[in-house]
């Protein structure tokens, strides 16, 4: 089953250290934010393949909004 | 001086207006396009928009902080704290410029913000530092050596890396030969690079710092020292004026020393030699701050002077207003830091709208604000919404004061570290004064 990951802060994406394809464990940071001077991973719930990175680094995200799909 | 530029935002640049102003100084502010609506904007004599939100295309930019100055024909430049502040490049510029940088001279910034050379500097002008081997060490021989001229515990760290990665504590001369071996094994898997040096180990040290301020005739004073050990990943929490329970003779050394290292390196304007110090009341110098800090209140509060305006006076080439003899502190101050944090998700930023905004007000009590009612919080900026500063006539009256202010302070739209603040100066270590730099990493106050 794919599963959305969605940004739990507001953040400028800062880092995208995975990519399409990629092997995942649960805890691995699939996208780092930045959120007033601070860097915040964005961790995968679980393991997995990344199947879609949505975002671009520099791009404003809303809390909630989706960064990654998991397959 | 007629024409003051803050190449800042926030409560900072709106103290440096109010101290402008107090002076009959002209003001410019710069602002990113996120900033459009920010008190500071509104607050200054004109104000020139720099470029999009990002630090970097507007308060980190040196070319365009230049360019606005010279549009609005400023002839000072004050950086406030944090952005340019200890960026020795930008000092040099805006004095390449013409223009008056409104804090230390280039060589002094550019010497304390080298974190190796600085430590060497005060070192020199016999000033403490932490006991330590000057590099790496060859073999456990030389850990031995400073084992017995510094005491122990030491601590071996690698000398390729940081954040704690490798760090390993030894008790006694007995089991140095055992770290040295794996601390060199874990330096070399960690970074590559299996050199270490040795320190002495502080145990539950406290941060206290001391405020100097020197003019460009000689003088160089000092205003006493703050408490800074409330702080979590290095970032002060809470900060206060004296520090409580400072053994006399350890106060006495920690502002002679401060001037001492002020004056070798030639310093000018205000300025914070920042230590630690141990258990026994023994003190290390740490770092030197180039800059007004974000704490400046609770030191005005006690002494009754005003930090900034001395700035600008100094930075006019005028002698300092005040005599050694007549700074004292009276009574206690206390500062506690708003930031727009949640406390509940291991402190996350919290960006959003000031959907409602109510300041404490009373005596003894000063608001330090960058932000009011409808005021948005970028995620591009440092997360300190605002300060709030008790004064008392005793400490138990300051931190009195301050927990019925965080009582009565409401924000709503974002989570702050409000709840955390009020939670601290509940704690019974913090009522009687018993604080270390390790406290709230620890959980002290969950």
């Amino acid at each position: 089953m794919p599963e959305e990951i969605k940004a739990h802060i507001t953040g400028v994406v800062f880092q995208i250290p995975t990519k399409k394809g990629d092997k995942v464990g649960a805890g691995d940071p699939v996208i780092v934010l930045e959120s007033m001077k601070m860097e915040i991973p964005v961790e995968a719930p679980r393991a997995g393949v990344v199947r879609e990175i949505k975002v671009q680094e520099g791009q404003t995200v809303q809390e909630g909004d989706t960064v990654a799909v998991l397959d | 001086m007629r024409k003051v530029l803050v190449a800042n935002r926030g409560e900072i640049a709106r103290r440096v207006f109010r101290a402008c102003r107090h002076l009959g100084l002209a003001t410019v502010a710069v602002y990113s396009e996120a900033d459009v609506d920010a008190p500071h904007v509104r607050e200054a004599g004109e104000a020139i928009m720099l470029g999009p939100p990002p630090p970097r295309e507007t308060y980190l930019d040196i070319e365009r902080i230049l360019h606005a100055a010279r549009r609005s024909g400023a002839d000072a430049i004050h950086p406030g704290y944090g952005f340019l502040s200890e960026n020795w490049r930008f000092a040099e510029a805006v004095a390449r410029a013409g223009l008056t940088f409104i804090g230390p001279p280039v060589e002094a910034v550019r010497a304390m913000g080298d974190k190796t050379e600085a430590r060497r500097l005060m070192a020199a002008a016999g000033v403490p530092t932490v006991p330590g081997t000057p590099g790496p060490i060859a073999d456990v021989a030389e850990a031995e050596a400073l084992g017995a001229r510094a005491g122990y515990p030491v601590v071996l760290k690698a000398a390729g890396g940081g954040g704690g990665i490798g760090m390993v504590r030894v008790d006694k001369a007995g089991d140095l030969a055992t770290a040295f071996a794996s601390a060199t094994r874990r330096a070399q898997s960690a970074f590559g690079n299996a050199a270490i040096y040795v320190e002495r180990y502080l145990e539950r040290p406290r941060h206290v710092e001391v405020q100097v301020f020197a003019d460009t005739h000689g003088t160089v004073v000092h205003l006493h020292e703050r408490e800074c050990s409330i702080q979590r990943r290095h970032q002060k929490l809470i900060e206060e004026s004296p520090a409580p329970n400072l053994p006399a003779a350890t106060k006495r050394g920690l502002v002679d020393a401060a001037v001492a290292g002020a004056r070798a390196i030639g310093y000018v304007n205000a300025g914070t030699m920042e230590f630690l110090v141990d258990a026994s009341g023994g003190f290390y110098f740490l770092e030197m701050n180039t800059r007004i800090q974000v704490e400046h209140p609770v030191t005005e509060e006690v002494t009754g002077l005003d930090l900034v305006v001395e700035q600008l006076r100094v930075a006019a080439g005028e002698r300092l207003s005040w005599r050694q003899e007549d700074i004292v502190q009276r009574g206690a101050a206390i500062e506690v830091r708003v930031y727009a944090e949640d406390p509940d998700k291991n402190f996350l930023p919290s960006p959003g709208t000031i959907t409602r905004l109510e300041m404490p007000a009373g005596e003894g009590l000063r608001v330090e604000s960058g932000v009011e009612s409808g005021s948005v919080v970028s995620v591009h900026y440092d997360p300190l919404l605002f300060k709030l500063v008790a004064r008392g006539a005793s400490r138990d009256e300051a931190l009195g004061r301050m927990r019925t202010a965080l009582g009565a302070t409401v924000v709503e739209g974002v989570r702050t570290t409000i709840p955390f603040l009020r939670k601290a100066l509940e704690h019974p270590d913090v009522r009687r004064g018993a604080l270390h730099t390790q406290m709230v990493d620890q959980g002290a106050f969950r």
